[in-house]
């Protein structure tokens, strides 16, 4: 095409190719045409610019942008991802549900992928009272140790899960009521520190006294044992060991005498599946302190198959 | 003539199709050499065997992703090794330097992809539509039956072409043999046909259309040679002082002193694969693949002329010539500091990869401790602390591994397997061929220890005893 010539623009003689029109010290800028082909490709990108914006999600309007006519959302890829995921879950989760929590040891695949999943729902429904490591904290049970109120074998834990502990809606819930030995007038501060004294001596932190002991046998030990190992039957901790719920320091343990916490723990039976409790269970029985499971008493075992 | 006020302008360049003229000569036969050579190391290397026992691939070379494994041969390369890799592309870019501070654009003359299927595509070309003259007159003449058909001929064996690079390139990636059979019956991945639908297509446009368009426009390649080459960089050369004046043999014949070499036969402009005109100099279009010196050599002999009126010369040599010095041996050009230091760099990296390959450890151990909890009191009053171990056994046979625990006095170790009743300093696993076996130990140290820095030690009890270890640290109630 033939036009006037601007200000400025002159051809450039050792190329034949047209400047720019600007000038700096002498350095000009040439004008070198580009490839046709990349004016194609250039058109070919508006058009693919244009069909996407029709076929996708693109345009912002008032209250939400334009939908695409192929109806794809982010959210719809996600749910489709989940439900393959669950389509592919399918048959351990089949499996998880038909075997008894006790014979999961003996299938390992099972048993990995349970504690996988337990590790999931561990996270949504657990952490806010035994904490992202499970390791809880004062009046939450640290779930790693070797030490369990109400047993610490898989079906224990089981149980323990779907009928939570203090649960009044629950008849199977885990119940032990410590009396308030203090605040009912039960025993005297005095007597109180005395069988303070005692339960530290236990563990070897105290020195033990006559009336400490006394006390303590006349009115713990129905519960915690003569020795103070504790009873799992109506979950009365250990008071010989190194584990404290409610802090091991002479204070803590007068307070926890003379008005007691009770923890209560939701039961999750009402909340969650079974097979995501059973899930649960064989996690909490993984992080290092789970228990083998020991046949109560063979002759009740009852064949499962029909 | 260009009036001073009206010019013509174009925005965009229509695009010329080069239908280069076949060519004979020594640069021409090396080309065929290189193209030979750069195509069969291409298809052929994935159907190279190697054997390496029965938990290997035995594929010579073979870039595994699926199990984040790279074999070469006899080299093996496991994903935290990438910098062998690293080291590979740097010496290619240093190599890459080297080849272009002494023989300028070699690479792009001779063995870059894109020249090496340019070549090829165009003597299909050749070989469907006749030579130059031929496909010229194809190209302007009306479509009618016989140019479709020569066309549709032509374009199929482009897709074969195109389809069988394709096809080569995904077998770098997995078992050939396997992956062949599962891509005829349909059993290969996805990704594997749509990788080779990616490479057919670009090989197809990219060599049957694009040709020289990919080096004059798209490839950085050029731009950022003219950073690395020198006044002592060789380069194809038209020798001006030489051949200027142009003047046809008639008019030579006639005046015999009015006119230089150059017979203006326009034989260097047939012969190139990217169409332009050596004799206006150095260009970005020219890839220094020197089939116009083949070609000026030859109608120099014809004439009986000297050869050499385009000829590969370093600009410094250039000027000599032109002041009329002597010539100098190709080598001086090649044998100075900057090729030197380029070199020598280039063969240090070399060694050392040779040297860390041949000397590496084939074991490995690292230790990760629970962050949370850090440690966990247990009942009787002892500290139990957890590591997730990794082992690593690079060698292509099933070993056990003795792990042993250093320093941290008293303490003992297990495992979700071996239970806390057979706790002990040293556990023996056994850790498969060419993997890395993570495994969860609880350790357990006496009361009242205090924080403290330990280590794991691993050996691989077999023939081959290997030693590794590696620093951890044991954390205790008071130090969180």
């Amino acid at each position: 095409m033939a036009n006037e010539r601007p200000k400025g623009k002159r051809i450039d003689e050792p190329t034949g190719t047209q400047t720019v029109g600007h000038e700096w010290d002498g350095i000009e800028e040439l004008d070198t045409p580009m490839p046709r082909w990349w004016l194609w490709a250039f058109y070919a990108s508006i058009v693919f610019a244009v069909l996407y914006v029709i076929a996708y999600p693109a345009w912002p309007m008032l209250h939400r942008g334009t939908e695409g006519v192929l109806g794809w959302t982010s959210r719809g890829q996600l749910a489709h991802e989940m439900a393959e995921q669950r389509k592919r879950d399918a048959p351990m989760l089949a499996a998880l549900a038909q075997t008894p929590i006790e014979r999961l040891p003996e299938n390992s695949p099972l048993m990995r992928a349970a504690v996988a999943g337990g590790r999931a729902a561990f996270k949504v429904n657990c952490v806010q009272c035994h904490g992202a490591g499970a390791a809880g904290s004062k009046g939450y049970p640290n779930l790693n140790d070797d030490d369990w109120l109400w047993g610490g074998d898989l079906k224990a834990i089981e149980n323990t899960i779907t009928h939570g502990a203090r649960q009044p809606d629950d008849p199977l819930t885990h119940v032990s009521q410590m009396p308030a030995f203090g605040h009912d007038g039960i025993l005297t501060a005095a007597q109180i520190d005395q069988v303070a004294s005692h339960v530290l001596s236990l563990s070897g932190k105290a020195r033990d006294n006559a009336a400490g002991a006394q006390l303590f046998a006349q009115n713990c030990a129905v519960c915690h044992g003569a020795a103070g190992t504790g009873n799992r039957q109506v979950g009365a901790p250990d008071l010989a060991d190194a584990i404290w719920l409610y802090g091991g320091s002479r204070a803590d343990i007068v307070a926890q005498v003379t008005n007691p916490h009770h923890g209560a723990m939701p039961a999750w039976g009402a909340r969650l599946d079974p097979v995501t409790i059973k899930m649960l269970a064989a996690y909490v029985h993984s992080l290092g302190g789970g228990e083998d499971f020991v046949e109560a008493a063979p002759a009740a075992k009852t064949d499962e198959k029909p | 003539m260009r009036s001073p006020d009206t010019i013509d302008v174009s925005f965009y360049e229509k695009h010329k199709t080069v239908h280069n003229k076949r060519v004979d000569g020594p640069f021409r036969r090396f080309k065929w050499l290189m193209m030979a050579v750069t195509l069969t190391i291409y298809y052929a290397t994935p159907w190279i065997r190697w054997d390496r026992g029965p938990y290997a691939p035995d594929q010579a070379v073979l870039i595994d992703l699926a199990h984040r494994r790279f074999y070469m041969f006899g080299i093996e390369i496991w994903p935290q090794e990438f910098y062998f890799v690293a080291g590979l592309l740097i010496m290619a870019g240093i190599g890459l330097f080297l080849m272009t501070s002494a023989v300028g654009r070699a690479w792009c003359g001779y063995s870059c992809p894109q020249t090496v299927w340019t070549d090829l595509y165009q003597h299909i070309d050749r070989f469907i539509d006749g030579d130059r003259n031929a496909r010229q007159r194809l190209d302007a003449a009306p479509w009618g039956p016989k140019k479709i058909a020569r066309r549709a001929l032509k374009w199929t064996i482009y897709l074969l072409i195109a389809f069988w690079t394709g096809g080569a390139w995904i077998m770098y990636f997995a078992d050939a043999p396997t992956l062949t059979h599962d891509f005829w019956t349909g059993q290969a991945p996805a990704i594997a046909y749509l990788t080779v639908a990616i490479l057919t297509a670009t090989t197809f446009i990219l060599g049957g259309f694009m040709r020289e368009q990919v080096c004059i426009y798209m490839c950085p390649w050029p731009r950022i040679q003219s950073a690395m080459m020198d006044e002592k960089s060789l380069t194809v050369t038209y020798k001006d002082w030489r051949g200027e004046p142009r003047g046809s043999l008639k008019k030579a014949q006639k005046e015999p002193d009015a006119f230089g070499d150059c017979i203006d036969c326009m034989q260097c402009v047939a012969v190139c694969p990217t169409g332009i005109d050596i004799r206006e100099g150095p260009q970005i279009g020219c890839i220094t693949c020197a089939l116009c010196i083949d070609a000026c050599d030859k109608v120099m002999a014809e004439i009986g002329r000297p050869r050499g009126l385009i000829d590969y010369v370093t600009l410094e040599d250039a000027e000599r010539e032109k002041a009329g010095e002597p010539a100098r041996p190709a080598w001086k050009a090649l044998l100075r500091p900057r090729t030197i230091v380029y070199f020598s760099v280039w063969g240090a990296i070399g060694l050392a990869m040779l040297f860390a390959l041949g000397t590496r450890a084939h074991t490995g151990i690292s230790a990760e401790p629970d962050r949370n909890p850090p440690y966990m009191l247990m009942s009787d009053g002892s500290v139990r602390n957890a590591y997730t171990l990794k082992l690593r056994n690079m060698e292509s046979r099933p070993r056990p591994m003795r792990v042993v625990i250093e320093g941290l006095p008293g303490a003992a170790m297990w495992t979700d397997e071996i239970g806390r009743q057979d706790a002990a300093r040293t556990l023996t696993f056994t850790v498969p061929a060419d993997s890395t076996a993570s495994q969860r130990v609880y350790v357990i140290a006496r009361p009242n220890t205090a924080s403290q820095d330990f280590g794991f030690a691993v050996t691989s009890v077999d023939e081959q005893v290997e030693m590794a270890e590696t620093q951890t640290r044991f954390t205790a109630p008071g130090d969180e």
